[in-house]
């Protein structure tokens, strides 16, 4: 337990994303199993001991330490794990730390009623540092900035193997991954998933900028804006994992049950609606269907007024027969097939377009914004599929992305390698008109679109032209001009102006053009679609 | 016949001794000030009369470029004030000049402590307990979740880090006034004695503290040296300094904070710090308590930092206290 500990602790004061790859790479070659699998657990989709709660750690704290000041130190801490471990009465002879190994078992074990004095003697066998990493794995909820795709790529760089085939086998395992390492480690055969519902990398394609194609080898279809989705039925079993591998099917459950045949599809998860496809059977703006995003439950009214179907990109396998190594063509063919078989409420497949010539294809990919689509795909005919991001496979031609002239307000020290520089901008556009005193509201917020050359100069704009601070935040004289690019403007009443971009980036630093001269809050709401 | 310790009041800008009318302190400009420490929120200029440590005028001599009126005391000396009132400048184990304050008048005994600590410590004399009947004592780690480790650990720490890491540099955040040269001296008490880098800002303090004394090694400024000079070495700096552009000429630097605060992750995450050194010049709550039982006043007296939680143990275990909201102290950087 001291070193994984020791890592947690390193874990938490290190910024640099290979530096945490590095430390926790480190640890699972250095530690046996199952210490190991057991930390790659808590780290990627951590821990769940019902019987440990954080309400478990209060009692707990308020029969050692007078109630007052428990909650006069929690609420300076803020972090209960973290004030339990820092005033936990340590004995003067503690016994011997337990192994990750032995605390999830006796973490395991434990009821609502023998935690009042199981946990303690756990307690007492470790040092503050100790604590915490036990509290934290105990209460399931690391949050300490790893995310359980960095842990697999972490796993992925430590024993030489390829992060897309860890993500094959991950969700068909439980901790402690003893397949995973036996494979990975200690070189035995992979795993053995295939009547197991697990995910299977994506196929991921470049963007195509100033790249033309032959249109006799490419076929073209829309890129519709909803999230990529795969869909997965294996053992009786459906799920379904987002672009990052992670399990959502929670937040989806009228997907569970309406897949009637073992299969691993991909394909665009959307609600219906009247964009994205026309007035009948078409699919609502992504702001539509982020109502029923990031939720572990979901209530019959989201289900009711947000339902969600998939539309079909591709086929990876199908009843047993692994389809990837097929040509596109190949695989297009199975998936118009097997549309026959899968009910239209849920489902519907991508259409085609159909362009006379790559001109055409441009003229139609021009009219993708008005419909809410995101763009277009280009697919080679005679692309396998392959995970991850291969050249010349696949293309992604996204819409143009709209401009809007927004006036800085204010700036904020980025993190990192930024961390002396002011990188993170707050942008407004007036409320009216500025030769009548109108005022800027804020309408988003960049960190990126600009050399590390632009970014010394605006970091020179900022400390020069700072009329108020705020902590890590300054207040600029507002006197400088971005040209923001984005995709998409929503109505949003988390914000002042009532408007919220999606991805906004800075295009253009407009060094020369005169504030008073930028957007109106009213030009941007005229870009709103849905 | 005035009530008893009607003499002494606290006031919103500092500790007011009536019948002297001088103040212990002030958070503003007065005729008479027994000044405790040289620490900004303790020791300001443009008073008419500053009475302190030698070692506080020098500090406040440097800071403030102004020494009018200045009365020194030294420690274990006894100043008559007008009115009856004697001052006695007793260690206070805080920073180099650092002093309690015993006020006597009329058989009653009162203690301003200032800031202190009980920890040994290189750059000046230790805390002495003295008795009284009312001890009015800073708050600032008043928290029983603060117990600084020994100072020996943090810096194992430290030239562990800097052994691991011999292309880049350990750039150590640490109040100029203190923190810097107890960190500095306990480094060289450790083994370390590499050259040491420094701020700027902080080469004038160090100067004066090596001139009341303490020896600091080998000391030279990062403006006169190039990256590659400062590859494997220590680099200290004002806290503010951390995260400025300033630290862009250094060599790729782990990023170390010696403060109290750095006992808590979250604190030590807002502030970039990859390293946090638990090292605090202030006393802890062990420290705090232990404090309270020695000194066994008939009341104890709250100043200023994490007052409810002291006054609740105060109260716990049957001590007279009160909290005294007094303006302007800031410990932020400690």
């Amino acid at each position: 337990m001291e070193e994984f500990a020791a890592l947690i602790d390193a874990l938490v004061y290190t910024r640099s994303r290979n530096e945490k790859l590095r430390l926790i790479a480190e640890y699972l070659r250095a530690t046996p199993d199952p210490d190991r699998g057991w930390a790659l657990a808590a780290l990627s989709d951590g821990l769940d001991f019902p019987a440990v709660k954080s309400s478990a750690i209060r009692n707990l704290m308020k029969d050692r330490i007078d109630p007052v000041l428990w909650t006069l130190s929690r609420d300076f801490v803020g972090d209960t794990a973290e004030t339990a471990s820092l005033l936990w009465p340590a004995p003067d002879d503690p016994p011997s730390p337990p192994t990750v190994g032995e605390t999830v078992d006796l973490l395991s074990a434990m009821t609502r009623k023998s935690v009042q004095t199981e946990l303690p003697r756990l307690l007492d066998r470790l040092d503050a540092s100790g604590r915490y990493a036990l509290l934290k794995l105990a209460t399931g909820a690391m949050r300490i900035g790893i995310s359980s795709r960095l842990a697999k790529t972490a796993f992925a760089q430590a024993f030489g193997v390829s992060v897309e085939e860890v993500e094959e086998y991950w969700h068909g395992l439980q901790p402690p991954y003893a397949e995973l390492f036996a494979w990975a480690a200690g070189g035995e055969a992979p795993p053995d998933i295939e009547n197991l519902p697990t995910f299977r990398p994506f196929m991921l394609a470049h963007p195509l900028e100033d790249t033309v194609v032959d249109l006799a080898d490419y076929a073209a279809e829309w890129k519709w804006d909803g999230i990529r989705v795969q869909l997965v039925r294996a053992g009786d079993e459906t799920r379904i994992y987002s672009r990052s591998g992670d399990d959502i099917s929670a937040t989806f459950p009228e997907l569970l049950d309406v897949l009637p045949f073992p299969a691993v599809l991909d394909g665009e998860l959307l609600v219906r609606g009247s964009v994205q496809g026309g007035e009948e059977g078409g699919a609502a703006s992504f702001n539509a269907l982020q109502q029923r995003l990031g939720r572990k439950t979901v209530s019959k009214k989201m289900l009711a007024e947000y339902p969600a179907f998939v539309r079909l990109y591709d086929v990876l396998l199908t009843e047993g027969e692994d389809l990837r190594e097929l040509p596109w063509t190949g695989r297009r063919a199975r998936l118009e097939a097997l549309m026959k078989r899968l009910p239209q409420s849920h489902f519907d497949i991508s259409q085609l377009v159909q362009p006379r010539d790559f001109d055409h294809l441009a003229e139609i990919r021009g009219g993708s914004r008005d419909e809410a689509i995101e763009g277009l795909m280009l697919k080679r005919r005679d692309s396998p599929y392959i995970a991850g991001r291969r050249v010349g496979y696949w293309y992604k031609w996204k819409r143009d992305p709209l401009l809007v002239d927004c006036v800085l307000m204010y700036a904020q020290r980025g993190s990192g390698k930024r961390s002396s520089f002011y990188s993170d901008y707050t942008f407004g556009c007036w409320d009216g008109d500025p030769d009548a005193g109108a005022d800027l509201l804020p309408v988003g917020k960049a960190y990126s679109g600009f050399t590390d050359e632009e970014l010394k100069k605006l970091d020179r704009h900022v400390r020069q032209n700072t009329v108020n601070r705020f902590g890590p935040v300054r207040e600029t004289d507002k006197s400088l001009v971005f040209e923001v690019a984005f995709d998409s403007v929503h109505e949003s009443k988390r914000h002042k102006s009532g408007l919220a971009m999606r991805f906004p980036r800075i295009h253009r630093i407009r060094w020369d053009k005169p504030p008073h001269e930028a957007d109106r809050i009213d030009a941007l709401r005229a870009l709103i679609r849905d | 016949m005035s009530a008893p310790f009607s003499w002494i009041r606290p006031e919103p800008h500092g500790i007011h001794i009536v019948p002297a009318d001088c103040w212990v302190d002030p958070a503003r400009a007065v005729d008479k000030a027994l000044v405790t420490h040289g620490h900004a929120d303790h020791a300001r200029g443009g008073h008419g009369q500053t009475v302190a440590t030698p070692e506080t005028l020098a500090i406040m001599k440097l800071r403030y470029a102004t020494s009018d009126g200045a009365t020194p005391v030294h420690y274990g000396e006894t100043i008559r004030l007008p009115g009856g009132v004697d001052a006695t400048y007793i260690p206070a184990g805080h920073v180099l000049g650092s002093a309690q304050i015993l006020l006597e008048h009329a058989g009653e005994r009162v203690i301003v402590t200032g800031d202190y600590k009980r920890r040994a410590d290189p750059t000046c004399p230790p805390f002495q307990v003295t008795p009284c009947d009312i001890f009015i004592t800073e708050a600032t780690f008043g928290l029983p979740l603060f117990t600084h480790p020994p100072i020996e650990d943090e810096m194992a720490k430290l030239l562990d880090r800097l052994a691991a890491h011999p292309d880049r540099c350990v750039l150590v955040g640490a109040y100029a006034l203190g923190k810097a040269q107890r960190v500095i001296a306990e480094l060289r008490r450790a083994g370390h004695h590499e050259p040491i880098y420094l701020h700027g800002a902080m080469e004038k303090m160090c100067r004066l503290y090596e001139d009341h004394g303490v020896d600091l090694g080998e000391l030279r400024l990062v403006s006169d040296y190039s990256k590659e000079d400062m590859r494997g070495a220590i680099v200290v700096c004002p806290p503010s300094a951390l995260n400025d552009r300033w630290s862009r000429r250094l060599p790729d630097p782990v990023t170390a904070m010696a403060s109290g605060w750095m006992r808590v992750r979250q604190r030590a995450r807002q502030r970039n710090v990859e390293l946090p050194l638990v090292i605090s010049d202030h006393a802890d709550w062990g420290e705090l308590t232990r404090t309270i039982r020695e000194v066994d006043a008939q009341e104890n007296w709250i100043t200023h930092g994490r007052e409810d939680a002291l006054l609740r143990w105060c109260q716990l275990h049957q001590r007279r206290a009160r909290a005294l909201a007094l303006v302007g102290y800031d410990d932020e950087d400690d």
